[in-house]
């Protein structure tokens, strides 16, 4: 237990489900639903940044807003700081709310256009402080000085400030609870490159000043790369991995996530020539269909025979690392540990995965 | 890529300014560019950095008023397409000219199938009958790579994956074997396994069909993968000109270099700290008379604020705009 900081869960998620009802023809009957979020387990450990990446429409949106209960989900258990809010009515959440908070993607569409940005950061204050006017300024204009806004433009609506300016806004919100845990949605996604660094590094500085839990979903595999502390890789509704950065990035396990990572263009015309790459073929199946088996086996280059009956189980191959693959089906724990020594035996793990493809 | 070639097109001088209230916006400043026969160039810069408007203005496909295109020549097929009159011009946009817009959503009808929108050009411009344009739009989906062609023609947009919406795109500006495509950033609304099969697609494509491709992107990735050559803007000019490799391995303009570095990658080493450009892009109110670059730059010298400077060549064919000259650590000596 006091072997570094990653020691306490603060965030523990089981087999989360979101599933939104398809009601069709005249009597708006009940015929389907959009699995979104299929059966997702993970823990986010205090202090730490999970970054969660997938493509669109995978549901790490979705996944992210259920974790906060935006939504009333279809199943599962999530625990925040140890308290069961799976279950809780939205009502009784509000008391919750303080400690959890979100980081929207569009700072455009976040932000009312007709509050001024004091009114803005101020207003978790309103909702869940006591605290007297001044005091409210006070606080406002600290956040603002925290997240590198000038102070003198507190009394400016948010059409006035670029889109960096408008996330650092976003952010200050956030911070106004003083939360452990925000959820932060795709931050960077609408932001030019030169930007983006910008506010990255924001996140970063704050969560090293205040010791923030984040959950980073993004669809940007390098950006994940430079923030997360773990990352988890979602398809269809599913977590096919989740791994430390370096392992997930150097050796990544599942089909997909070598797919993913092959398909990211190099900026270094070298490197990009001697690349090999996967380019897979098709698109993404509708989380209301999702194929029998395994839910990558429609495009996956190392697809067997199992994988088209039976979903691969998501559990634990090495060390902290996850993985639902029929590929990894006999790799134990145990048997992985052991040979972790040996950790020639890993790569030929690897290795024989890559010849299947 | 045949060196010396005659360029396809020629675009010297080109400035477009946009009427605002209260004012204008000088969205592109005296930009320059060539575009060899068979090449790909990538067009790399921020959003505001005009390269949109400069492909848009050169087609005259922006509405003027506001926008006013004043001056410039874009020579294409020994005419100059800024003075040549509105019928010239239509003929050449979807003909000659190939156009791929970055939202496959937005720019396709959604109340005609895909079949009628991809024989509309070969039946305007190439004067093709009915049966034989059908012909030529399964031929056309067949080489972007959408099975099935036969009964794909008679789905409609909304059938389409974005992907395969954006195959559908590139199907229309082939159509009528363009000499030059221009694709304005056509991958970015895609996701990253999507957008690694559209940029195999079109490296194929070029290869096959031998046409000159601009390729406008934000993504240096991108450009690193496909282009020949880069032109990178800034604050509605181009800042840096260089074979591919050359600038990759070589950056010149500050600017370029910053970019290159503020970048995260999936491979190599990665960095505790991020490396970030201080600022924000200039807002382009009047004609610059200073380096755009100058308020963010960390080699700004006093004549950048005085001047704005010129395309230096620095050899291999490749330019940057500085005063400041990478390959000596010092001031240029001009």
């Amino acid at each position: 237990m006091f072997d570094g900081p990653k020691t306490t869960k603060l965030v523990e998620v089981d087999n989360l489900k979101m599933h939104f009802p398809i009601h069709t023809g005249l009597f708006r009957r009940h015929t389907g639903d959009v699995k979104a979020v299929d059966g997702v387990s993970f823990d986010i450990f205090e202090g730490e940044t999970l970054g969660l990446v997938g493509e669109s429409g995978c549901g790490k949106s979705t996944c992210g807003r259920a974790v906060l209960r935006l939504y009333d989900i279809t199943d599962g258990s999530i625990l925040i700081d140890g308290e069961e809010i799976g279950d809780v009515p939205q009502k009784d959440l509000r008391t919750k709310r303080p400690t959890m908070q979100m980081v929207f993607q569009d700072p455009q569409a976040s932000l009312n256009p007709r509050m001024t940005v004091q009114a803005i950061i101020q207003e978790p204050l309103d909702e869940h402080t006591s605290m007297s006017k001044a005091e409210k300024r006070d606080k406002v204009l600290d956040l603002m000085d925290q997240v590198g806004l000038n102070r003198k433009f507190a009394q400016r609506y948010p059409h006035a400030f670029s889109g960096g300016q408008r996330q650092r806004i976003g952010i200050a919100r956030a911070l106004a609870l003083n939360p452990k845990f925000i959820v932060c949605d795709e931050p960077i996604a609408a932001l030019d490159v030169s930007i983006q660094a910008q506010v990255v590094n924001l996140l970063e500085d704050l969560q090293k000043e205040f010791g923030l839990t984040y959950l980073f979903i993004s669809h940007d595999l390098s950006m994940v790369r430079h923030i997360a502390t773990r990352v988890a890789v979602m398809y269809l509704g599913k977590i096919v991995e989740l791994a430390p950065r370096e392992a997930l990035y150097a050796d990544p396990l599942h089909p997909y996530t070598k797919a993913l990572l092959s398909a990211v263009p190099e900026p270094d015309p070298d490197l990009h020539d001697t690349m090999d790459r996967t380019i897979l073929t098709g698109d993404v199946p509708s989380p209301s269909n999702p194929p029998k088996g395994c839910n990558f086996c429609t495009r996956c280059p190392a697809v067997m025979d199992i994988c088209h009956q039976q979903d691969p189980e998501y559990r634990e191959v090495l060390p902290g690392r996850f993985v639902a693959c029929h590929h990894y089906a006999n790799v134990t724990t145990e048997a992985a540990s052991a040979a972790a020594s040996e950790a020639s035996d890993t790569q030929s793990l690897s290795n024989t995965n890559t010849k299947t493809n | 890529m045949p060196d010396g070639a005659q360029p396809v097109l020629d675009v010297r001088g080109l400035k477009t300014v946009f009427k605002i209230r209260g004012g204008e916006v000088h969205a592109v400043n005296d930009v320059s560019f060539d575009l060899k026969p068979g090449e790909l160039l990538g067009v790399v810069g921020e959003s505001g950095s005009g390269k949109s408007v400069t492909m848009m203005s050169l087609l005259g496909l922006l509405p003027t008023p506001p926008a006013d295109v004043r001056g410039g020549t874009v020579m294409f097929d020994g005419q100059d397409l800024l003075k040549v009159d509105a019928e010239t011009l239509r003929a050449t946009r979807g003909g000659k000219i190939g156009f791929v817009f970055q939202d496959p959503m937005t720019s396709l009808n959604p109340v005609y199938n895909v079949g009628m929108q991809i024989m509309e050009p070969l039946r305007k411009h190439m004067g093709m009958s009915k049966r034989a344009a059908a012909v030529r739009a399964k031929e056309l989906l067949e080489l972007v790579g959408i099975p099935d062609a036969d009964q794909r023609l008679k789905d409609y947009p909304h059938q389409f994956s974005g992907g395969m919406r954006q195959r559908v795109m590139i199907a229309i500006a082939l159509a009528c074997d363009p000499k030059v495509l221009i694709a304005d950033e056509p991958t970015t609304a895609l996701d990253v396994t999507i957008q690694a099969q559209i940029l195999e697609l079109m490296k194929d494509l070029q290869d096959r069909l031998g046409m000159a491709v601009i390729w406008i992107t934000h993504d240096l990735g991108v450009v690193a993968g496909i282009a020949d050559r880069v032109v990178v803007m800034y604050g509605g000019q181009i800042v840096e000109q260089a074979p591919t490799r050359e600038l990759f391995k070589n950056p010149q303009h500050p600017y370029t270099r910053a970019l290159l570095k503020t970048v995260p990658r999936v491979t190599g080493t990665r960095d505790d700290r991020l490396e970030i450009i201080e600022g924000q892009p200039p807002i382009l109110g009047a004609q610059p008379t200073a380096c755009p670059f100058r308020d963010r730059c960390d080699v700004a010298l006093d004549r950048c604020a005085r001047e704005n400077p010129p395309r230096y060549d620095v050899g291999n064919g490749h330019d940057a705009a500085c005063f400041f000259d990478a390959r000596t650590g010092g001031p240029r000596d001009v």
